[in-house]
């Protein structure tokens, strides 16, 4: 048996109804708190996306991870109804913040819903607990490090927005690979050897470092990050205020020129 | 559980041919690697790329623009739900319809090309050979099988010639392209404009009925285009392959593999003249037919498609006094020679169609589509056949909620535009841009009302290469530049006169029109056409006329018709009119770029 720590970034359907049912599992909606109320996976506690970015400091994080009833040792797993970016989002913050045991529910909650899988009314009791801060500097990138790290031999700069607005403008370098590639029909992400195939095919693989960004917060980079992270390579950063602090910074940027591509998108 | 409530669709119909090899995913892959790696020189790999379905795209050479083969026109729903997802994930989100009833995806990664020919093996489809010097797309009317006109359907015979042809080792390398189109009748198609055309006929002989074609040879669309000779008076089914071969290997052999400029089979047809090359495709053919060491066929399947009207639960029937109803049943349906079914044409701008309107097509052809399958058009467009006449108000309220139900798609008001400097190397103006410019002009105007404008044609391409058909519209146009002192404009030759019909004849070059003043010209052209016009004429007959110079009205030939226009054309200065000096879709002053072509289409 390998020794290596399997770094477990989706969880299946079935593993968190029993996990659930087990009561070993803190699971997380991040849903917007209308629709949490309506209904969600039971025994979920609601954290819409909104109120972390409101304050993503360490500190609230931590009184937000405490008032959740998560401490250093809790299973956590997160969802959404945005084909898991959202969700993403959230679960980087908590490692980020040092939590290790974070991953993100495989499907949708709309998907969950139309299997028919049991759905919950009720706001669960939560017992407060303490959580450490230990910062992981290493998945973070912040623009002054990404100016740096970009201009290194073996750091990838992945852009995940869609391919119109990354012809139009882009972080010079950035290669595009939108959101949209890294899920399957009904998953969030693809298979792994699917996914392993897609991202080799365009050269990331192996040790290279890897960092992702998106349009304003995050989230679809978010969702690469984890990508990344499903066929185990070991070195993905997020660049979590992505493009729309990159572009108020003035920092140089990059287009596709001589060419009317976007008259080619029907409105 | 509340997932067995939903009103769940029968299964799709599946077509029945396997245009895929899903082995050639992974090769194309590997291929790519090795030419990054610098192991491919970049012509070899260029050929390969084009092989597989992958044309370079303008000024980027880490872009791809993959060209999906669509057989006789052919495309069912779980293959245009696929088409959705694939221009999702590694296109801009938007599919383009193109005339030759491809589907392409631009703006697709290098490195990703073998991705989408994985998903389209897994839905039976191909890119293979929709590119490169090889037998492109085998075209067939989206009428074929409900033309009132037609003598039969050609349909299994267009699926026959494109699945003998596919990856056959003799169509792999040939000094050019070559092109078949099938059609339904001598109004619908274009079998002059083309390499191999043909016409369904056919006649009696000792009491029996003998299925056959009428071929034309040696026509098409390009910088020089041609018009199609046609073979012989009738050419019986059992001796379609051979000519097919038969002229295939005249081309293989004699055509011209320097002159990439002159190399398509209508020069060498046009070089040697047609008497000397229809007595070599003659005496080819029984050659062919002498020394085939088996019995070599097409494998024609003509077991009739199953015509079986969806079901469905609800009974929402739509109105006919919706807004629109009216225009867009006289615009886009036509009537079938099967009693109460119609042909659905759905109007897209120059052949643009957005990820999730393809996801609702696929759905609507499921529930509407007695056929329970598509057909592409001829013009940048897709039909829905067979849809029960009772069932149309009902699928134009489903077309109107998801885009796709403008008027028009059988008139005028629908030009074609080739992709232009939206994507082509080639491309000196966005015509792809004007064409949308145009249909949005005359949508405005209702001119698609118009019975006069409806059998005409607006085509424009984005250089004189004739990817746009300018050649063959009663209004053609193509791109290039003009000049005042040192400020550029997109400037268009515009022709007049040219149909594809069986009076097929090209477009007679009247007078240089710039791009923004395109609209203005075709309008002065239509309220000429008003006052001069006799009573039965329409826009077409009367041009007809003025080009062939037999009119006896006060315009008497092109050059009458010039001098009204010209006055439209004048450039103003650049202070005066900065507008005028910019290409639709751009706001900066407009300049010539150019790339390297790879055959054009």
């Amino acid at each position: 048996m390998s020794q290596e720590k399997v770094v477990k970034t989706t969880t299946d359907i079935d593993s968190l109804r029993s996990e659930i049912r087990d009561k070993s599992v803190r699971v997380i909606d991040v849903r917007r708190e209308e629709d949490y109320k309506k209904d969600h996976i039971p025994t979920a506690v609601n954290l819409p996306l909104a109120n972390l970015l409101s304050d993503d400091s360490p500190e609230r994080v931590q009184k937000l991870v405490n008032s959740m009833g998560i401490d250093d040792e809790t299973s956590v797993v997160v969802y959404d109804d945005t084909f898991g970016a959202l969700a993403s989002r959230v679960a980087w913050t908590l490692e980020y913040l040092g939590h290790s045991d974070v991953s993100l529910l495989e499907t949708t909650y709309g998907n969950w819903k139309s299997l028919g899988l049991e759905k919950d009314d009720v706001i669960p009791e939560i017992q407060k607990k303490e959580h450490s801060i230990n910062l992981r500097p290493e998945i973070l990138a912040t623009s002054d490090y990404l100016e740096s790290a970009k201009e290194k031999k073996g750091v990838i700069l992945v852009d995940n927005r869609e391919r119109l607005n990354y012809l139009e403008q882009h972080i010079p370098g950035a290669i595009s690979l939108p959101y949209r590639t890294l899920a399957s029909s009904d998953k969030i992400l693809r298979p792994k050897e699917d996914m392993k195939r897609l991202l080799d095919n365009r050269g990331i693989s192996g040790d290279s470092e890897i960092i992702t960004y998106c349009g304003s917060v995050g989230t679809l980079s978010g969702l690469a990050y984890y990508a990344l992270k499903s066929v185990g390579l070991p070195n993905a950063k997020l660049y979590v205020r992505s493009f729309k602090e990159w572009k108020s910074l003035s920092k140089p940027t990059e287009k596709q020129e001589d060419a009317n591509y976007w008259d080619l998108s029907a409105e | 559980m509340a997932s067995n409530l939903k009103q769940s669709r029968p299964k799709p119909k599946k077509g029945k041919i396997n245009w895929a090899r899903n082995q050639e995913a992974d090769f194309f892959a590997n291929t790519v690697k090795l030419y990054r790696q610098g192991k491919y020189d970049s012509d070899s790999f260029r050929r390969f790329r084009l092989q597989h379905g992958a044309y370079g795209t303008r000024l980027a050479d880490d872009y791809a623009m993959v060209r999906i083969k669509l057989p006789a026109g052919e495309i069912y729903p779980n293959q245009i739900e696929r088409i959705s997802q694939l221009s999702e994930q590694f296109s801009i989100g938007s599919a383009h319809f193109s005339t030759r009833e491809n589907i392409q995806l631009h703006w697709v990664v290098l490195e990703d090309v073998s991705e989408i020919l994985r998903g389209l093996s897994e839905v039976g489809l191909t890119s293979r050979e929709a590119c490169g010097n090889t037998v492109r797309n085998v075209m067939c009317s989206p009428l074929s099988g409900v033309c009132p006109d037609e003598e039969f359907d050609a349909t299994p015979y267009a699926l026959a010639t494109a699945r003998f042809f596919l990856r056959n080792p003799m169509a792999q390398n040939l000094p050019r392209k070559f092109k078949f189109n099938f059609t339904c009748c001598e109004k619908h198609g274009m079998v002059r404009m083309v390499d191999v055309g043909l016409i369904p006929q056919t006649r009696e002989q000792n009491g029996t009925t003998q299925k056959g074609f009428k071929i034309f040879l040696g026509g098409g669309l390009g910088n020089k285009s041609f018009v199609g000779h046609q073979l012989e008076e009738f050419t019986p089914e059992e001796d379609l392959l051979y000519t097919s071969i038969a002229v295939m290997r005249i081309f293989d052999r004699l055509g011209d593999r320097k002159n990439l400029a002159r190399n398509r089979m209508r020069y060498l047809v046009n070089d040697m003249g047609w008497e000397k090359f229809q007595n070599l495709v003659l005496k080819e053919r029984a050659i062919v037919r002498a020394t085939q060491s088996v019995v070599t066929r097409l494998n024609v399947d003509d077991t009739p498609n199953e015509i079986k009207r969806p079901i469905r639960v609800s009974d929402e029937s739509g109105s006919t006094t919706i807004d629109g109803y009216a225009r867009w049943l006289k615009g886009n349906t036509f009537k079938q020679k099967q009693q109460g079914y119609y042909s659905v044409f759905v109007t897209l701008e120059a052949g643009d169609i957005t990820s999730n309107q393809l996801h609702v097509l696929s759905e609507l052809i499921q529930d509407f589509s007695s056929e329970g399958l598509a057909r592409a058009g001829f013009s940048q467009n897709i039909s829905l056949r067979y849809v029960h006449e009772d069932d149309l108000p009902y699928l134009y309220t489903k077309l109107l909620s998801a885009g796709l139900a403008k008027s028009g798609s059988l008139t005028m008001s629908a030009p074609i535009g080739c992709s232009g400097t939206t994507s082509c190397n080639l491309a000196l103006t966005n015509s792809h841009r004007l064409a949308k410019e145009i249909q949005r002009k005359f949508l405005e105007l209702k001119l698609d009302e118009d019975d006069d404008l409806r059998d005409s044609s607006i085509k424009i391409s984005g250089c004189p290469n004739s990817c746009g058909q300018h050649g063959i519209a009663t209004i053609g146009f193509f791109g290039g530049g003009g000049r005042v002192d040192k400020d550029m404009y997109p400037n268009y030759m515009m022709q007049l006169g040219g149909r594809s019909d069986g009076e097929t004849m090209l477009g007679i070059s009247c007078l240089r029109v710039p791009a923004k003043r395109v609209i203005p010209v075709i309008l002065k052209i239509i309220d000429v056409f008003k006052e001069n016009k006799k009573p039965d004429d329409d826009l077409k007959s009367w041009i007809h006329r003025v080009v062939n110079g037999i009119d006896d009205s006060k315009i008497k030939s092109v050059n009458d018709l010039k001098e009204i226009l010209t006055p439209l054309t004048l450039p103003p200065s650049k202070t005066e009119d900065p507008d005028f000096y910019a290409d639709y879709g751009s706001d900066t002053s407009y300049h010539t770029k150019t790339g390297k072509g790879e055959c054009a289409a």
